[in-house]
């Protein structure tokens, strides 16, 4: 294995997450006190408690995926998709550093920052609501493995994609509805029973339900198939990267 | 000289159904500088990439240090530091911070005075805090060199590395490849300035249209093919060649006050002193007479011609 190499990739990625360190933590951070005073302070207060949760604790889980995903994408999306973009790829493509070993260091950089800004939004929220974690240790696990998985898909868009625009259009037109329908702000209980039935097609639906169940100890779906739903998603993502080390899509003539 | 790089009838056809390289065969010497001469377009860029495992060959073989570049790319990427034609630059970043990048790209331990060795080799180390963004065009250029030094490699290719570049950090350009090569590291360099080529190469190779035309000693090449001519400088006009010296080809110029004569070095005779006796014995007198030899780049040109042709 090429440690060097997948470390000067990591360290690389992580340079440009602390050169924009105010964008990268001061906008989720707003973003997240913005979702408290508008769903927790004004909407939440005429919400009556979740399977006895209270309405401002009950999103938390949720707001931390929504973000989480979305920086996932955002930020390995961006990482290979930049230097494609300016062509320092060569480097990375001629050096004695294996498919796996790039991978490891641009989705590990993208799922750590991601992770990191999971923890601020926990950390936020605690500012707004109280609430305890029933699992701490396996909301760790899924944090890890939803970033993880999801900057896999970042990194695989970005290597599919040939402009900024294709760059952002799957996050805008595909992560985000998947986020705010599955289940971030709501139960899918409250949804009539054709939407629920809807709802359990969408992927993202097992990652939150799985992530709160960690926090409160309830969940829409059995944490068995959320557990589930994440392996078969991360893998079917290594299976796409694996095929495009392989076949050199868009990245080797 | 044991052989370095050993490229074997490779080819390489782009899905668009071009065929960039048409086998070429190769072998680079251990410690020289190989000049590859080619027009535009000719598959220079494209020999290198492939060499260099960015670009996946069609068919062939190609081997660095003994270890072939697609079984065993580990070992031959290792040895080999790349500076591309065009300049590509994460524009953000601290100039030393992209040495160390590639450094450790390369898999080599953090070795900050190795780091700042290079940079101070390529006139960057006031620089080395800097964006590379901030940095001119020449600067920019001279980081990607020392991005490829970073790691050490033994076999360097410098792809167009004074394409748009002045004169006097061209010239610093050559000092370096001298310097790198007195370290034993062997250099491929491809460009399309002959005057390149005729100041630091070893061997020159032509490409043309995805095939090695030839690979020469510079010196012989230009003994071979390198045509001298001589110049008559005649005290009165002529208005005509005269006959007895219809045999030599002469070429008049326009204002009938000089004679060219064409001659190959590599030939026996040369005929110059049968031409003197000729034009003395015609009634002509010299005035001046001078001889030439010609360059790199009009050899380049007629071989390239003659394969058009």
């Amino acid at each position: 294995m090429n440690w060097y190499g997948i470390a000067a990739i990591w360290r690389f990625e992580m340079g440009r997450f602390l050169r924009s360190i105010l964008q990268s933590i001061v906008s989720p951070v707003v973003a997240t006190a913005l979702y408290f005073v508008v769903f927790g302070a004004a909407i939440g207060s005429r919400m009556p408690e979740i399977e006895s949760v209270d309405y401002g604790a009950f999103i938390v889980p949720g707001l931390i995926m929504l973000t989480v995903l979305q920086q996932s994408v955002q930020n390995a999306g961006f990482g290979i998709y930049f230097p494609k973009f300016i062509g320092t790829i060569y480097e990375v493509l001629s050096a004695p550093i294996s498919s796996l070993e790039i991978v490891i260091g641009y989705v590990g950089a993208a799922a750590t920052k991601s992770m990191l800004i999971g923890l601020i939004i926990l950390v936020t929220s605690l500012f707004f609501v109280e609430f305890s974690i029933v699992h701490p240790v396996l909301m760790l696990a899924f944090l890890v493995l939803t970033s993880v998985s999801f900057s896999l898909l970042g990194f695989i868009l970005g290597i599919w994609a040939r402009n900024f625009e294709q760059l952002n259009l799957v996050p805008l037109l595909v992560v985000t509805p998947l986020v705010f329908l599955g289940g971030s702000f709501y139960s899918i209980s409250m949804l009539p029973p054709f939407w629920q039935n809807v709802s359990l097609l969408n992927p993202v639906l097992y990652l939150v339900s799985g992530f709160r169940w960690s926090f409160f100890g309830t969940a829409d779906v059995p944490v068995v198939a959320s557990l589930a739903a994440i392996f078969v998603f991360a893998g079917l993502c290594l299976g796409i990267v694996w095929w495009i080390f392989r076949t050199g899509f868009r990245l080797k003539s | 000289m044991p052989s370095i790089v050993k490229v074997e009838d490779l080819r390489k056809t782009y899905d668009n159904g071009l065929e960039a390289l048409k086998g070429i065969t190769l072998d680079i010497e251990e410690g020289e500088i190989l000049a590859l001469l080619g027009p535009n377009g000719a598959g220079k860029t494209t020999l290198i990439s492939t060499i260099c495992g960015i670009t996946r060959p069609t068919s062939g073989r190609i081997s660095v240090g003994g270890h072939d570049v697609q079984s065993e790319w580990r070992e031959t990427r290792k040895l080999i530091g790349l500076v591309p034609q065009e300049i590509n630059l994460e524009p953000f970043e601290l100039v030393k911070n992209t040495l160390r990048f590639s450094r450790g790209l390369f898999g080599k331990p953090r070795n900050d005075a190795l780091v700042d060795g290079v940079l101070k080799d390529l006139a960057l180390y006031d620089r080395r805090g800097s964006r590379t963004s901030e940095l001119s065009g020449g600067m920019r250029r001279r980081v990607l060199i020392a991005k490829a030094l970073a790691h050490e490699p033994r076999v360097l290719f410098l792809d167009e590395p004074t394409a748009g570049v002045d004169v006097e950090l061209r010239r610093d350009m050559w000092a370096l490849a001298e310097r790198l090569r007195a370290d034993g590291v062997t250099i491929i360099l491809t460009t399309h300035y002959i005057e390149e080529a005729e100041a630091i190469a070893d061997r020159v190779g032509v490409i043309n249209s995805g095939e090695l035309l030839l690979v020469e000693k510079k010196s012989a090449l230009m003994q071979r093919l390198g045509r001298k001519e001589i110049r008559i400088k005649l005290t009165e006009p002529v208005e005509a060649i005269p006959d007895v010296l219809a045999e030599y080809d002469l070429v008049r110029s326009e204002d009938g006050g000089s004679l060219t004569y064409a001659y190959k070095t590599t030939g026996e005779r040369t005929g110059i002193t049968r031409l003197l006796t000729a034009v003395q014995s015609a009634g002509l007198t010299l005035s001046d007479i001078q001889t030439r030899q010609s360059s790199l780049e009009e050899i380049f040109v007629r071989l390239v011609r003659e394969d058009v042709a």
